[in-house]
């Protein structure tokens, strides 16, 4: 791609990103980090000499880590069957998985104490204990996996894994050999986006892992909109900043000693299992899924229905009332339909702009290229909080946005945008290049090989990628909470305000709203799964 | 419907939801209407209509910004001084009052309702903040247990680190929750320097701490219509008994839960004009507003708080439950602001680590 077109497709996304991201957050870090006579440092000596501080960066280190590793884990063997075997059902379990990583986080810490709470019904209480915590945020990033991997794994080629095995490989030694090779990119870069968010964690941190445990995040939280410390607040962002660069850096490197696999690209190849063996490995991945991700969820639902002598449709009748019983200055059905505008909203500005630099990213590999790639996904390791009040304090001029409504999508966008470029690239890179050079042998323009080779794979691409970018932004709480107004307020956060009141009536209808929620998302994945395109092959795709 | 239709229709609805989302953020003013917006945090409400009826008399529109519970928004003041996002603030408390008077944050302006208000509410001599609710922050405990287990009813803060109560107390971290804050206020009120040794023993005692009212009333607490908890005592509010009532369906004639009168914590909370509004006469006439009757009527329902004008009826659902306690607990503002992070940290260090 020539350097004239790179730089002329990157405009956009960059220019998004200076405005409202690295300007916001350049903005409030400095105000912390300016004293009343320039420059002032002392931050970094009070972080770095408390042995509280040092040990919540620890804290935050380690179970990011730890919870990267038990989610990939757990979800690879059900990225495997979702991608590659076909059964009955699977497309509504595809779309099912992804509900978790919508709910916000207090709703999903009161579905997990009922199970492993103080009145758990397994005689498992884990309140308190790190496990809670490791376990809930595989739960939430459980399909940042399936559908990141599994994005690559449904198209892998079948033939070359058929070969190995003609050859005499094992089982075992093909998967090694062939499949995780193709798949390490991938899997990379879904570790990389659960590493973010677990090491960004707050809501679950806060909730299972009681008072005495913190994160980083936390920590900016209490700093910012509890004490107004900005100089500690400022130096923990940067700390924040500076360990998921390092992160980003290191991944990078591990990267790119390893060969680059050319992976041939096809259309999704699902096969229906054949005999009792693969079965069972199917049946048995559906029910620990159903276990894992489903027992939390049927307790949301049911808590909907629960009143104080039983089950009724009370919490249900209510939500499309409005007034003084409401307790809401909207209707949450009225919630429902702000969600939806904001969400595909947000949806258009990071598939758009996200899409632009991916295609620029997946054709060039420059030291200028990488760094991109790595700025891009910074959002992601940057606290809410931080975003929101940057938001308030830069974008006052030169027009004031801070009470438009249109700041919540772009909020909710500049989270996506790292899903949706982390989700493309993989995709983009992947296309065999020998295929523009066949199609261009034989005679066809770039315009027309682009559309024949290209356009089908990234149109894959750009649904996956829609569908995250959907989801975050019904889901997004931390960032949306600080400058949503009180006429448009999210699903989630008439959630959390319903959760903040007395009355049985009040939590019973918050869960209400979070089947909403759940149905919401479930739905719409499903519904940008079945999109498909209406030309080419049809055959194969469906 | 063909493929091709259907795409379409997709696309033409995006296309309409987008500028529906773009359309409703003109908020440019028509004419000479004046829009004052009012930053306020979560639990800000009131009944349908109130505001429309302001509107409707003034023809000043209102906007609300909820940024997140009491404190963050007073602090989101503080950093957007001179660039004020609002014209007004909603929600600031004595907690945090010298913070935000010390920042210069709010012009004076005097209600003349302000006579019907009692002056132990008064937050400010100078009227830089006008009272506009009082809610008092008191321990309820689940009525069904004190039945069963036969056990008293703990009188005051001092029972509480009694043995025989043990293991039965959660309350909120005061590091993160404004309740919390408000208790470990009315310890330090009741024990004065003698309050860190109260909370040792209390944490000898088994206090569970978490970190915010909704986990401790909903997830810790067992009194509540939905609380799914196994400790009979927590630190809420003496309005809570009332919504109970209230929030029932079916319904009950008496709450599940009661209030230990004599450790309540008083909270006021008033409403200020920001410095740099450009509506500052406007915004006095929506001060007027809040303090006048329809308004100062329906905050106990909808907020769940206490009027400050005394000359206001309360509804009989308040009257019947609400604790309405003779004595109550208050530390002066500027006191709470010269000790309130050493407090936190002190409690900190000997509660939680």
């Amino acid at each position: 791609m020539p350097r004239r077109w790179a730089i002329g497709l990157l405009a956009p996304p960059v220019a998004f990103l200076l405005a409202f991201f690295v300007w916001p957050v350049a903005n409030i870090v400095g105000e912390g980090l300016r004293g009343d006579h320039g420059w002032d440092l002392s931050g970094v000596g009070a972080v770095l000499g408390d042995p509280h501080l040092r040990q919540v960066a620890w804290f935050t280190l380690w179970q990011a880590a730890a919870s990267t590793a038990l989610t990939i884990v757990v979800a690879l063997p059900a990225t495997q069957v979702l991608a590659r075997i076909e059964f009955p059902g699977r497309r509504v379990i595809q779309a099912l998985v992804v509900v978790p990583f919508v709910l916000p986080t207090v709703v999903v810490g009161a579905a997990f104490l009922t199970w492993v709470g103080p009145r758990s019904p397994i005689g498992l209480n884990l309140e308190g204990s790190v496990w809670a915590i490791l376990a809930a945020h595989a739960f939430f990033n459980f399909a940042v996996v399936v559908r990141m991997v599994g994005g690559v794994w449904e198209a892998l080629d079948p033939h070359t894994l058929e070969a190995a095995r003609t050859l005499g490989a094992s089982r075992t030694q093909a998967f090694r050999t062939v499949t995780l090779p193709a798949l390490r990119p991938a899997v990379a870069a879904a570790a990389a986006i659960t590493f973010l968010f677990t090491f960004t964690s707050f809501g679950v941190v806060r909730i299972l892992g009681g008072p005495g445990r913190s994160t980083i995040e936390v920590e900016i939280y209490r700093q910012t909109a509890d004490l107004l410390d900005l100089p500690i607040a400022s130096v923990l962002a940067l700390l924040q900043l500076g360990a998921v660069s390092a992160m980003l850096v290191v991944q990078d490197r591990l990267e790119r000693r390893r060969p680059v696999t050319a992976v041939a690209m096809r259309p999704a190849d699902r096969r229906p299992a054949t005999g009792p063996a693969a079965w069972l490995w199917v049946a048995g991945n559906l029910a620990g899924m159903a276990v894992f991700l489903g027992a939390p969820l049927v307790t949301l639902v049911e808590r909907s229905f629960r009143t104080p002598d039983g089950h009724g449709l009370a919490a249900w009748r209510g939500l499309a009332e409005v007034g003084a019983d409401s307790r809401l200055f909207v209707s949450p059905l009225e919630a429902v339909g702000n969600s939806l505008r904001f969400a595909v909203a947000a949806t258009v500005m990071a598939v758009a702009l996200g899409g632009l630099a991916a295609a620029v990213l997946a054709r060039r590999g420059g030291r200028a290229a990488r760094f991109l790639d790595a700025v891009l996904v910074l959002p992601l390791g940057t606290s809410a909080v931080t975003v929101g009040f940057g938001f308030l304090i830069a974008l006052d001029r030169p027009v004031d946005l801070r009470a438009s409504p249109l700041l919540v999508p772009v909020a909710q966008a500049v989270v996506a945008l790292p899903f949706v470029v982390r989700t493309m690239t993989p995709v983009l890179r992947a296309i065999d290049p020998r295929l523009h050079e066949a199609a261009a042998t034989l005679g066809a323009s770039p315009a027309r090989a682009w559309r024949a080779v290209d356009l089908p794979l990234v149109r894959r691409a750009v649904l996956v990628a829609a569908g995250f970018a959907f989801a975050i932004s019904l889901g997004e709480f931390g960032a949306t909470t600080v400058i949503a107004r009180a006429d448009a307020p999210t699903v989630p956060i008439v959630i959390v305000r319903l959760l903040g009141r007395p009355g049985a009536l009040n939590v019973a209808q918050a869960f209400a709203l979070s089947t909403v929620l759940m149905l919401l998302t479930a739905t719409a994945v499903l519904l940008v799964d079945r999109w498909r395109p209406p030309e080419g092959r049809r055959g194969s795709w469906m | 419907m063909s493929r091709r239709t259907v795409r379409v229709a997709l696309a033409g609805l995006t296309l309409s939801a987008v500028m529906a989302a773009c359309g409703s953020g003109s908020s440019a003013p028509t004419g000479a209407a004046v829009t004052l917006r009012l930053l306020t945090h979560d639990s800000f409400v009131l009944s349908d209509g109130l505001l429309a009826d302001f509107t409707r008399d003034t023809g000043i529109k209102v906007e609300l910004l909820q940024g997140g519970d009491a404190g963050t928004v007073v602090n989101q003041a503080i950093l957007t001084k001179g660039s004020p996002q609002a014209d007004l603030l909603f929600g600031i408390d004595s907690t945090l009052l010298t913070r935000a008077l010390a920042a210069d944050l709010f012009l004076p302006y005097r209600a003349p309702d302000l006579a019907h208000v009692d002056d132990s509410l008064l937050l400010d001599p100078e009227h830089r903040v006008t009272p506009v609710d009082y809610g008092d922050v008191c321990v309820n405990y689940d009525k069904q247990f004190f039945t069963d287990s036969g056990l008293a009813v703990p009188r005051n803060l001092l029972d509480l680190a009694d043995p025989r109560y043990e293991g039965l107390l959660v309350v909120e971290n005061p590091a993160t929750s404004s309740p919390g804050l408000a208790f470990l206020l009315a310890s330090i009120d009741e024990f004065g320097d003698g309050w860190e040794t109260w909370w040792t023993d209390l944490r000898a005692n088994d206090v569970e701490v978490v970190d915010g009212w909704e986990q401790a009333y909903n997830q810790a607490f067992s009194g509540g219509g939905a609380s799914q908890g196994d400790r009979p005592l927590v630190v809420s509010y003496a309005s809570s008994p009332p919504a109970e009532v209230l929030y029932a369906d079916p319904p009950i004639d008496e709450p599940p839960t009661g209030v230990v009168e004599s450790t309540c914590y008083r909270q006021v909370e008033g409403v200020g004009i920001l410095a740099g509004t450009d509506h500052e006469a406007e915004a006095g006439r929506l001060i007027d507003f809040l303090l006048s009757t329809p308004v100062q009527a329906d905050v106990p329902l909808s907020m769940f708080v206490f009027p400050a004008r005394s000359d206001v009826a309360l509804p009989e659902v308040f009257t019947r439950h609400a604790a309405r306690p003779a004595d109550v607990r208050e530390l002066p503002a500027a006191e709470i602001d010269a000790h309130r992070e050493e407090w936190i940290g002190r409690w900190t260090d000997l509660v939680l680590r």
